[in-house]
């Protein structure tokens, strides 16, 4: 924990790193150390005044970390762990909380914001009071596409509303004012030029003056209104109040609903409890298709690993005999499949098994007549992952048992053989037994992986064909982890970011089943306490 | 005499041993042949599509329709067309695919050296409920989270757009966050079995810890650096879901997007490119795997599969 002594040369041995300049260090670490925190203060001012909570915590905690460890010499080893551990605070747990917060709010479609977003938009929204003043207009613009509006009341008075600022009286005497006319419009008003007919861009009927609360806007070829706020948010009784009615809009599930039921949108994300999840049970449009796609994920997981051990399993045990020539070329050359990455296997795969010009399907219809439809048909389409993951997985089970074969000691065997049992007895009873203690562990993380393998799915038919008759998209291939992309990200009736980390937690909770499994079947968890 | 003696004696074991060397024989024969018709077998399943693609990217006709195995006019055309095409910048996304695996992996092995290092050197509180986060953190892919991620992503972007969404910046940090537990936990491993009087008498000669992690150990434990470092590079090349998630750009697409959109686009009619590009895109990670195969036997890799 501590620096090793410095300039230890007793004994006569000459250290091999002397500290020099160890102020010089000090100095350097701190000076560093400054400009880290200088940066992620002004990112946290910021993310503290959006209020953008979740993240903000994160990033001090992370900071207050890194101050910790570097200023005090306790904490030295956790100088070595900070960038690791800021990486996994920040992407690892930080993801993972807040997909549990998400689950139990409603951050979907209609409410994608945070409340204090949705209230600014919904306050910079404008309406034209029935007793607004009315303004004769006329067009300015600077030279670099700036434009304003000068206005005339009826009573004389001048008011000058550019763009992006906002709109300030004028009096004539106003040293900006060049060539002022008998209407009361000058020639130029600063950098601004007043637009001819032949001048004015087009669309400029269309824009706003001004700044909130107070815009103006063209009404008719002569007049410009001056438009209200229309909305204005009560903290105390969060509810939006229309300035135009008096309508009070109160705060419902995250969006604001006047008692006739009427809403103003955007809507913003608020907790709702239980309610995705008890979607997931109560509603039979939603349960029917998960439950579906929760049965084919453990299919799908199951029988990949099953077809590609035995194929696996039964080339190694064909490629294992020494009097098979060349083994090391022929075990590289069933490599290849394993070895080209998954996403181009399954594309190549997906014009392989083309209905009408793939050539597997040429060469069925040329020997039986009739080929499958391996993406329009529900079961074919399964048929046709499990080939192609067949394809894709068989040589790293092939390569496990190899290595795994090598391990069982050649004297059991002819041990056996001298007892007189068979070829099969002797596989049965000591080569598969042991081959499964070494093997089994990667077969179950085998499976877990493919419990989530996203690649091959969405790559094959994007978890298609799919389900006809449901209220959410969901496909006969579709694996629970697709079905969560298609739910937050490509669902025709928009993004549901809540249901979809409802339906992960689904999946946090079975893949640590899944490796409590394994570990109480190997009895790994001993061996991770030991090596902890 | 007794040379005879034994001569007659055993003449009936001779033809016996002779008999039993013949089936022998024919059995090993017979032996050899299933099995070498196995492997043929299971030669033609592993091989069939590689080389149909190899057969189309050569073949000019470029269309999934009447392809042959041996193509009647072969030339580059497919690959010249590939490699200069507007439309899809395949060129591009590969140098995007690299650039991206190597960053991430290069900075992974970096930073998960450090904390092996530490985990393996030093004795502190908290030790052990660091070891088990890390351990329990590489269990659960970060693909189960990836609506957080994204959406942490997107907001990162809202104040560092470098970081944000449609950066490689922001893919960067997945890929490294995704990395970490299992990276540590496989390093920390190879490095407890680096024998402690190697650094510790480095320490009594006055090394610093920086000095005997950067000149001692890092030199000892590179096979496990290579092998980390070349499974991260892999397991970035091959990754689909996060670089669809989170890049919307063609010009920022990795392989991997780029060639699933391609072939959404115009599937039967550029066959041939598209062959060309898978051909082109597997190879370097072709090589690496074959290179590694002794390693995945050796079971270093444990755990990692790929599909």
């Amino acid at each position: 924990m501590k620096l090793a002594p410095q300039g230890s040369a007793r004994g006569g041995v000459k250290p091999l790193a002397p500290f020099s300049g160890r102020v010089s260090k000090i100095a350097l670490r701190l000076v560093a150390l400054a400009i880290l925190d200088a940066f992620a203060l002004m990112f946290l001012t910021r993310l503290w005044a959006d209020e953008v909570w979740f993240l903000a915590v994160s990033v001090s905690v992370i900071t207050l970390g890194l101050n910790v460890f570097f200023l005090s010499d306790r904490f030295y080893p956790f100088r070595w762990f900070s960038p690791g551990l800021a990486l996994i605070i920040l992407m690892v747990a930080y993801p993972i909380v807040y997909t549990l917060y998400i689950s139990f709010t409603n951050y979907r479609d209609g409410n994608l914001l945070r409340q204090n977003q949705a209230i600014a938009q919904i306050e910079n929204r404008q309406y034209l009071p029935s007793d607004a003043p009315l303004y004769g207009w006329t067009a300015f613009g600077t030279e670099d596409g700036h434009y304003a509006l000068w206005l005339v009341a009826d009573d004389g008075s001048m008011v000058f509303a550019p763009e992006d600022d906002a709109a300030r009286v004028v009096t004539a005497d106003d040293p900006q004012i060049a060539e002022l006319d008998e209407d009361n419009i000058p020639e130029r008003f600063g950098d601004y030029e007043r637009l001819s007919v032949f001048t004015v861009p087009s669309g400029f009927e269309t824009r706003t003056f001004g700044k909130p609360p107070e815009t103006i806007k063209i009404e008719t070829q002569y007049k410009a209104g001056q438009y209200r706020q229309q909305y204005v948010y009560d903290a105390a009784q969060e509810a939006m109040i229309d300035q135009a009615t008096g309508v009070v809009y109160t705060a419902k599930r995250g969006t604001f609903t006047a008692p006739d039921g009427s809403t103003l949108s955007p809507g913003y994300y608020v907790p709702i409890g239980l309610d995705n999840f008890k979607r997931l049970v109560t509603s039979d449009a939603i349960r029917g298709p998960f439950l579906r796609v929760f049965m084919w994920t453990f299919a799908h997981a199951i029988l990949t690993v099953l077809i590609t051990f035995l194929f696996g399993l039964g080339l190694a045990l064909v490629l294992n005999d020494p009097i098979v020539p060349a083994r090391r070329v022929l075990r590289s050359m069933l490599l290849i499949p394993y070895a080209i990455p998954g996403f181009i296997s399954v594309l190549v795969w997906r014009g392989l098994l083309r209905p009408e010009f793939g050539v597997v399907n040429r060469m069925l219809e040329d020997v039986f007549g009739w080929a499958p439809s391996w993406f329009a048909d529900p079961v074919w389409a399964k048929l046709g992952i499990l080939l192609v993951q067949l394809w894709l997985g068989f040589p790293y089970m092939m390569l496990i048992c190899m290595g795994a074969l090598q391990t069982i000691p050649p004297e059991l065997h002819e041990a056996a053989k001298v007892d007189g049992a068979n070829t099969w007895q002797r596989f049965r009873n000591i080569t598969l037994p042991l081959l499964l203690v070494t093997v089994g562990p990667l077969l179950i993380a085998a499976f877990a992986y493919n419990f989530n393998n996203f690649t091959v799915i969405r790559l094959y038919n994007q978890g298609g064909p799919p389900i006809p008759g449901t209220t959410t998209p969901a496909g006969h291939t579709d694996i629970l982890l697709t079905y969560t992309y298609r739910l937050a990200f490509a669902g025709q009736r928009g993004a549901d970011y809540s249901f979809a980390t409802a339906i992960t937690l689904v999946i946090f909770v079975l893949v640590a089943a899944i490796t409590l499994f394994n570990f109480r079947f190997t009895g790994g968890w001993e061996e991770v306490s030991e090596s902890v | 005499m007794s040379s005879v003696h034994v001569s007659t004696t055993s003449s009936p074991d001779v033809e016996a041993s002779r008999k039993y060397t013949a089936a022998r024989k024919r059995r090993h024969a017979l032996d050899l042949t299933l099995r070498l018709i196995v492997i043929g077998i299971a030669m033609i399943f592993a091989l069939f599509p590689v080389i149909w693609i190899a057969s189309a990217s050569v073949n000019p006709n470029n269309s999934l329709v009447g392809q042959r195995l041996v193509p009647e006019h072969a030339s580059l055309a497919n690959y010249n067309e590939l490699l200069h095409s507007d439309v899809h910048p395949f060129l591009r996304w590969m140098w995007n695919s690299f650039k991206l695996a190597s960053i991430s992996s290069v900075l992974s092995v970096l930073v998960s050296a450090l904390s092996a290092y530490a985990f393996s050197r030093f004795r502190f509180r908290g030790r052990r409920s660091m070891l088990l986060t890390v351990f329990l953190v590489q269990i659960f892919p970060n693909s189960l989270s990836m609506v957080a991620t994204f959406l942490l992503i997107q907001q990162i972007g809202e104040y560092i757009p470098s970081l944000g969404l449609n950066s490689h910046g922001g893919l960067i940090l997945v890929y490294l966050g995704g990395a970490m537990g299992i990276n540590t936990w496989l390093m920390k491993g190879y490095f407890d079995s680096i024998p402690r009087e190697l650094d510790e008498s480095a320490m009594i000669d006055g090394a610093s810890h920086w000095y005997t992690f950067w000149r001692i150990i890092m030199p000892l434990v590179r096979p496990v650096l290579a092998v980390v470092g070349v499974l991260s590079f892999v397991g970035t090349y091959g990754d689909y879901l996060f670089a669809l998630l989170l890049v919307k750009d063609k010009d920022l697409y990795t392989l991997a997007v780029g060639m699933s959109i391609f072939i959404g686009d115009q599937f039967s009619q550029k066959w041939g490119v598209f062959a060309a590009g898978a051909l082109l895109g597997a190879i370097p990670i072709v090589i690496i795997y074959l290179l590694l195969q002794d390693f995945i036997v050796s079971g270093l890799t444990q755990g990692a599969v790929k599909g």
